[in-house]
């Protein structure tokens, strides 16, 4: 009576991972009123410097009002549906994101088209790239809700690009090709590769290596590039980000196909943390795909209002300027006070330049080495120090034992909360498999890291609804 | 090709020689000062008849907006909120909107209320939801354009027209609803449900409850779902009253599970810009699904927050719907009677932003040919942009639905008067206290781009498209 698509969701009810969700959201930590409840860390939000926006907003009251020289702008806006977007705005963004990339490339309003959330940028990228059934690679670990903005109504499938914690999860040839194998295999044509850069979850930027490789495999195959940089104003941290159009630009192939084979995808959601105003993005250089996303936008256009206040925030470099100096030294603080407590606490993070979160390296808790034993010490955090964290295994890591904490999400009293709460948990944990006769080594964790032992619930976890790891 | 077979195909509608219409329009926009001989945009369904009350409303109530001193202590927790069950506040005072756009006969629950990105992406998220590719929805013609688009792009869905025959008030009978059902099923095609626009684009006539009524029996029999896109519902502004299907499912024994509700609120309140798209469903696995998918086109925090705080204002929505429906009731008396004097006869209405108009004594040809001949003369030398009955799936030719809420009442009397001219009526129309707008344009935007979100797709189009309607169409048979 109803779709596939409807019937497929159903089975997320059944999944122990929204346990998770459940209880921080019966039990939500709070300072005051509820001391002993769950801390959220499982949601990559950006709310360390709204009050850097408040106070524009306070003193720019003009520019806040619906007004323009004293004429109000109500009207016009209200009436404004045009999926080519507010000119003003779109002036504004190509700006903001040049400036983000330290103006090494300029951007040109034409070819970016506005859409509702990178949820649906990358949605509509899909169905315009992939015939159903086709395939997109996707080096892991990769964003949980991938499974769903990629997969769900487009009937695409993805074949991951399994990464390894020995070279510090980097994509390599190597990897890229095995992939690609796999997908012919299973007899899929692949479309594309789609990175997330910087990374989600791991908190890096793609080194220069990775992307000259990730070129080369795309020119070979003769496949598109996606690549979703809606972290890219969080890089706080050497080295520098590097966009894929610098990297094109750098190999000089403007002229060449595969210039018209690559997209990027942005956000406001991160750079901003104004998840709530949808504000999502694509630009390519192919015109026929700006064309067929440009009329894909209005099943999710950006409402006008949000449009009209965001492009005179943006219009002030003053602003902008200031705002992501300290947005990122903001970050950089919170990233340290994460990675210094739970070093304190015996555990390692993966080196990270970028993003809202850590990468962290819990395989020395296991009471083996896999994901059975990854759930259970993630229920584990869950019940006995009271935070919800994201298992690795919802990022489709290969290998069991990697959480991705988030720290930018709550106050910094909050953070040293948790922290100490991490800590009295591990000592325990620690004491407790010292008496139950030893612990999971790097050695033992390194090698057979493929999803072959995967339980059941966390292939199911592929079709899930993954709301809460935005 | 590096691209998909939906990219590259012309399954969005816009390659369609009626841009003609809107192209001549782009070119030379109408101004009452600066081009007072351009063409006049009457082919665009808008409501700007009362935003004067809204913008009262916003500027007594600094605190709808996040951004003033009033409002920005809400800044953060709003900015923040992306989660896909919309703000509690917006679902309360949509459901209690939507209760009162029916008179307050039936109540709306706000658990059943999920977003869309506007209608247009409420209509396709629905179809995802109840339908798989290659199966198909019904859908009475004459019907909105962009249906072509939004029901059957993505979703790969196939929409089958049923027409509506203009002996019977152009209302769906049950006989043509079988009779299409039928054919679907001896041509292997599955008929998830039926979609209707209630009340109705282009005809603006609302469903009496007689045929609701029968059209709920109907799918409750056939195990079909029925979605009613009830956008214009505060459009109303004469009798019969808007009865909405949630009343008529109170009066015929149907299974809820098969019952939809699209909504919006670029119609009633005049607002498409601000995207707010409702779907509303008894059916709870939709609910839920639906839930999921709106985060491809959920309502932007900031306008949902502005929407709450609109609309529980109790005072200012029994007002606004009052004089809404007024403003709109008098217009359309100003535009029919100004028709009739120079013997253009309208589909009689009391709804909608248009009006369904008679031209069949002016064709030359009574063809489908004829109707386009006469078109590109209303564009070229009445200088109106009117829209062909052809757009609409309908295939009687002579019918043009024109729009008469997007313009001021000075505007309506210009076009009236190139219209008697073209008539070659000689008798000087009244030009009445014509109320001229202040024809703001501070942000200089170029506002008939808006034309790509109600695209029209020709009858050849619809033809050669691999998801075409069956081969016995009429719109077929009137093409050879």
């Amino acid at each position: 009576m109803l779709s596939k698509k409807l019937r497929l969701d159903a089975h997320e009810e059944d999944s122990s991972y929204f346990l998770g969700w459940k209880e921080y959201e019966k039990n939500a930590y709070d300072d005051v009123q509820n001391a002993s409840g769950i801390i959220q860390m499982g949601l990559a939000e950006n709310q360390l410097s709204f009050d850097l926006i408040e106070a524009w907003l306070a003193s720019n009251q003009d520019a806040a009002k619906l007004t323009k020289n004293g004429e109000s702008v109500f009207r016009e806006l209200a009436l404004f549906q045009d999926y080519h977007g507010l000119p003003d705005f779109k002036n504004v963004l190509v700006d903001f994101m040049a400036e983000i990339r330290r103006n090494k490339i300029s951007f040109d309003p034409r070819k970016l088209v506005l859409m509702g959330g990178a949820t649906s940028a990358n949605e509509t990228l899909m169905f315009c790239i992939a015939d159903p059934g086709d395939a997109f690679l996707l080096p892991t670990p990769y964003y949980p809700g991938f499974d769903r903005d990629l997969k769900w109504r487009t009937g695409v499938e993805l074949v991951p690009v399994h990464c390894s914690s020995l070279n510090g999860f980097k994509v390599t040839k190597f990897s890229l090709e095995e992939a690609y194998q796999q997908a012919q295999k299973l007899s899929l044509n692949v479309k594309g590769v789609l990175i997330t850069n910087p990374s989600n979850p791991l908190g890096t930027t793609m080194s220069h290596d990775e992307l000259e490789e990730l070129i080369t495999f795309a020119i070979a195959k003769k496949i598109h590039i996606i690549s979703d940089e809606i972290y890219s104003g969080t890089v706080f941290d050497h080295p520098s980000f590097i966009s894929i159009m610098e990297a094109l630009l750098d190999r000089k192939l403007e002229e060449t196909e595969l210039w018209n084979r690559v997209h990027v995808v942005y956000s406001l959601s991160k750079d901003l943390g104004v998840p709530g105003f949808r504000v999502g993005m694509i630009y390519s250089n192919n015109e026929a795909l700006v064309s067929a996303a440009t009329k894909m936008s209005s099943f999710g256009l950006i409402s006008s209002q949000t449009q009209y206040l965001l492009s005179k925030l943006l219009s002030d470099k003053k602003f902008t300027r200031n705002y992501m100096k300290e947005n990122r030294k903001r970050l950089k603080a919170r990233r340290e006070m994460l990675v210094t407590a739970l070093r304190e606490a015996g555990i390692e993070c993966l080196k990270s330049n970028a993003g809202l979160f850590c990468w962290v390296d819990m395989r020395n808790l296991l009471s083996s080495n896999t994901f059975d034993a990854e759930v259970e010490l993630w229920k584990k955090i869950l019940r006995e120090a009271g935070l919800n964290v994201s298992p690795g295994a919802s990022c489709h890591c290969s290998e069991p034992g990697w959480f991705r904490i988030c720290f930018a999400n709550m106050s910094e009293e909050t953070l040293n909360v948790s922290m100490q709460r991490m800590k009295a948990f591990v000592e325990k944990t620690t004491q407790q498999c010292r008496r139950g006769g030893g612990r999971v080594t790097h050695q033992e964790s390194g090698c057979n890291s493929r999803r072959r032992s995967l339980s059941n619930w966390v292939l199911n976890l592929c079709s899930y609804d993954s709301e809460p790891y935005r | 090709m590096s691209l998909s077979k939906m990219a590259t195909n012309d399954m969005h509608g816009e390659k369609s020689a009626y841009f003609d219409g809107w192209k001549a329009y782009d070119r030379d926009p109408f101004h009452p000062k600066k081009n007072p001989n351009g063409v006049i945009q009457m082919g665009l369904a808008e409501n700007q008849l009362s935003f004067d009350l809204i913008e009262g409303w916003i500027s007594k109530k600094p605190e709808a907006s996040i951004c003033t001193p009033e409002g920005i202590s809400r800044f953060k927790d709003v900015a923040i909120f992306q989660d896909y069950h919309g703000l509690p506040q917006f679902r309360e005072a949509v459901a209690k909107f939507m209760g009162k756009t029916r008179g307050g006969r039936v109540k709306f629950d706000p658990d059943r209320i999920v977003m869309g990105g506007g209608a247009t992406g409420a209509n396709e998220m629905i179809m995802f939801c109840l339908a798989d590719p290659g199966e198909a929805f019904l859908v009475p013609s004459p019907y909105y354009p962009a249906f072509d688009r939004d029901l059957r792009w993505r979703t790969r869905v196939k929409i089958l027209p049923v027409e509506c025959k203009k002996s019977n008030n152009f209302q769906i009978t049950k006989q043509a609803l079988e009779a299409a059902y039928q054919k679907a099923q001896e041509q292997n095609i599955k008929v998830k449900g039926l979609i209707i626009t209630n009340p109705s684009n282009p005809l603006g006539t609302t469903m009496t409850r007689e045929t609701l009524k029968s059209l709920v029996r109907f799918i409750n029999e056939k195990n079909i779902h029925l979605v009613a896109d009830e956008i214009y519902a505060a459009t109303v502004f004469s009798s019969p009253q808007f009865v909405s299907v949630a009343e008529v499912m109170k009066e015929v024994k149907c299974n809820p599970d098969l019952i939809h509700i699209v909504y919006s609120l670029s119609k009633d309140l005049g607002l498409p810009g601000l995207r707010v798209g409702i779907v509303y469903s008894y059916n709870d696995a939709v609910v839920s699904c639906g839930r999921k998918m709106s985060s491809f086109g959920l309502v932007s925090s900031q306008t949902q927050h502005l929407i709450a705080s609109m609309l529980s204002d109790d005072e200012f929505v029994d007002n606004f719907l009052v004089e809404s429906s007024k403003r709109l009731g008098k217009r359309h008396e100003i535009f029919t009677k100004g028709l009739a004097k120079v013997g253009i006869n309208c589909l009689e209405s009391n709804a909608g932003l248009f009006v369904w108009m008679n031209l069949q004594h002016l064709l030359k040809d009574h063809t489908p040919k004829g109707e386009m001949e006469l078109w590109r003369m209303i564009i070229q030398d009445v200088k109106l942009n009117v829209s062909p009955g052809s757009s609409f799936h309908w295939s009687e030719p002579g019918w043009f639905r024109v729009c008469f809420a997007n313009m001021d009442e000075d505007t309506v009397h210009v076009a009236l008067s190139r219209i008697k001219k073209f008539v070659g009526n000689s008798e000087e129309v009244e030009p009445a206290k014509a109320k001229r707008w202040k024809n703001s344009n501070a942000l200089g935007l170029n506002l008939s781009s808006r034309i790509y979100d109600e695209t029209v797709m020709a009858p050849t189009m619809i033809m050669s498209s691999p998801h075409s309607p069956m081969p016995r169409s009429p719109l077929v048979r009137a093409r050879t």
